[in-house]
């Protein structure tokens, strides 16, 4: 049980390329944290600092209260489960969870006790004594949790260890990880791309973007106020429809949008109706494109108007693109005209630059 | 694979048996003349039909050596060879795979030079450098000992290259996930690496083994001593006679009993050895 606090922890490769920009994280003690983030933003990189696999070039990394920037990481107290899994191909999966507390020169009774049980909470206690490639992905996965768990460590780490896995299995261990953590009530870090994961995990979602925090919250905190383009286009799927604010059909419709330059709307706020909002937005739309995927619709339209790109985010939409998301499986006709209308309360509002939340 | 009908399937057939006999011809005539006498061979007169003296002569092979100049009894001879390919064989892997796993898992100063040099020497085997590594051995006093013939046919880039290779396609999550599990570098060499090199260590094995087995010219050179002297250093010596006539029954079958170890070894470790040459799966 431990907390794991990072400050202003820096990572500066030898060739000068700066990783990790000065990141501050505070996990406390049996929370899950979440490092989300698009592809090369560092958030593996420094879950491996955390590790010790990388080192750190400035600030610190404290677990449970005792700074670890020197320390080996097998005397960190922590364990990890990569993406790969890295089962030792050689070993049987009784003996690759016994591998590390064997070499802590644990008694072999003791190794076999905690070996069982975590075979038992885990479902491979039929499994133990099969080779890593006798088993499935999903199995595999789990002996690499089985591994982390037996040490009873401080801190899980957790690299993409689900992304390996086929669509309907990922759910499944994504909810079998939760499930064992709120049991186990270890501290954890877990990394990911795929924001979903990342929402439905993490009691701290931590969105990384180039090295650095964009936000950190709770998720749901983080869904409903983004604090920067960055993250209001990256959490949510489909993503939040952000437009410029220079347009004369916006500024004039939205009431205190002093300061703001982009006002973000997710699709799920959107009405079709032919009323108009009082202080919100009303677009005239018309449809491209609708998706049925059953329980709801996404309805694909073009502004009126053609706008220029906001800036080069992940998930953001083509200039001059709406996303309208309805419920139930009736939308309109492609080629329709629609008035898409969204609350005042429902807009998000950022500053021409998207770095920064203006309002509530 | 394509089938073949008829004609073109029995020509294909016909090919492969006309291939066969090529090269299994000369074994027979090697397998008949050891059971011939000599006097018979002598005279031009050899029947293509096994003779009478098998156990005769290969008695006297190994246990006797021939009449003439070297009177060594050839299971001497196998064992000096014996001793110096598993010599040479162990001692390039050993060293090999120690010397790659520090090329590629230790960062220290004039690495990739270390690797280089090493690599370099493929380009010098002992026929290029013989009279310095000749020197060395004399100097050293390992002349007429099994030191002195395996020691410097050791060092070895081919397999060195060969395990670096494997090794940097072990992914490197095995090794931090060994970090993290409290292993040191020898732990992780010991505990896995070694156990997944095996595949590749048995390959290597076969053929540095036969490599060993089959070195003439430093043998030839660095032992004078007939009960240090090698089965294949030995036959060379048993045909050229210079006073008696060469016994062909014994030569043949010393040169039979020089096929048999390499023989061995490849058929126990078939499977290994191919496994290791094409295994890709970690």
């Amino acid at each position: 049980m431990a907390n794991v606090t990072l400050r202003s922890v820096r990572k500066t490769y030898p060739g000068g390329f700066e990783a990790i920009k000065g990141v501050d994280v505070d996990v406390g003690d049996g929370q899950f944290c979440v490092l989300v983030g698009p592809s090369g933003c560092g958030k593996s990189t420094l879950l491996r600092m955390v590790a010790g696999l990388e080192t750190i070039t400035g600030g610190e990394i404290d677990i449970g209260g005792r700074v670890v920037n020197q320390i080996e990481p097998a005397d960190r107290d922590i364990a990890m489960v990569f993406q790969n899994y890295a089962l030792y191909p050689h070993m049987s999966v009784y003996n690759n969870m016994a591998y590390g507390l064997r070499n802590r020169g644990m008694a072999e009774a003791e190794v076999k006790t905690r070996v069982e049980e975590a075979a038992r909470v885990l479902e491979l206690s039929p499994m133990l004594e099969r080779k890593p490639r006798q088993l499935s992905g999903g199995q595999r996965q789990r002996v690499a949790m089985g591994r982390a768990i037996v040490r009873q460590p401080k801190v899980f780490l957790f690299d993409e260890p689900l992304s390996n896995l086929d669509a309907k299995l990922r759910i499944a261990m994504r909810v079998e990880i939760r499930k064992l953590q709120r049991r186990l009530n270890t501290t954890s870090i877990y990394v990911t791309h795929d924001q979903l994961e990342a929402m439905t995990l993490a009691d701290i979602l931590v969105v990384m973007n180039g090295g650095q925090v964009e936000q950190i919250g709770n998720p749901l905190e983080i869904y409903q106020k983004p604090a920067t383009t960055f993250v209001a286009s990256f959490i949510g799927a489909p993503p939040m429809n952000l437009m410029p604010l220079r347009s004369d059909e916006l500024t004039s419709q939205i009431a205190g949008a002093d300061g703001a330059g982009i006002v973000g709307i997710r699709p799920e706020d959107f009405v079709i109706t032919g009323e108009t909002a009082s202080g919100g937005v009303a677009l005239g739309l018309t449809v491209e494109a609708i998706e049925h995927v059953g329980a709801e619709t996404f309805v694909y339209g073009s502004r009126q108007r053609e706008e220029r790109a906001i800036a080069a985010n992940p998930g953001e939409l083509p200039p001059g693109e709406v996303i309208v998301r309805i419920p139930g499986a009736t939308g309109p006709a492609i080629g329709e005209q629609i008035r898409a209308v969204a609350p005042r309360d429902k807009l998000h509002l950022f500053t021409a630059d998207g770095r920064k939340r203006v309002g509530p | 694979m394509v089938e073949e009908e008829g004609f073109q399937r029995y020509l294909a057939h016909a090919i492969l048996w006309i291939g066969i006999a090529i090269v299994a011809f000369p074994v027979y005539l090697a397998i008949v003349a050891s059971t011939q006498d000599n006097a018979v061979i002598a005279n031009g007169q050899m029947s293509l039909l096994p003779g009478g003296h098998f156990f005769e002569t290969y008695y006297q092979t190994l246990f006797v050596g021939t009449s003439g100049s070297t009177r060594e009894p050839v299971l001497n001879m196998m064992l000096n060879s014996l001793i110096m390919a598993l010599l040479i064989a162990v001692g390039k892997i050993a060293i090999s795979i120690i010397s790659a796993y520090a090329i590629v898992y230790f960062r220290f100063p004039f690495r990739m030079a270390i690797f280089w040099i090493i690599f370099i020497t493929l380009m010098l085997p002992v026929e290029v450098r013989i009279y310095p590594t000749y020197k060395i051995v004399a100097d050293l006093h390992l002349l007429d000992s099994y030191a002195g013939l395996s020691l410097p046919l050791i060092a070895s880039a081919t397999a060195t290259l060969l395990f670096r290779q494997f090794f940097m396609t072990v992914p490197d999550e095995l090794l931090e996930a060994s970090r993290i599990d409290g292993a040191g570098p020898f732990r992780f060499f010991w505990d896995t690496l070694l156990p997944l090199s095996r595949t590749n260590m048995a390959a290597l094995f076969v053929i540095l083994f036969i490599l060993g087995w089959n070195q003439y010219l430093w043998p030839l050179l660095i032992t004078t001593r007939d009960d240090m002297q090698t089965i294949q250093v030995g036959i060379r010596k048993m045909i050229t006679t210079t006073d008696a006539l060469t016994e062909w029954p014994v030569v043949m079958a010393t040169a039979l009993l020089a096929m048999l170890p390499p023989v061995f070894v490849v058929v126990v470790m078939q499977k290994l050895f191919v496994r290791g040459l094409v295994e890709t799966e970690k």
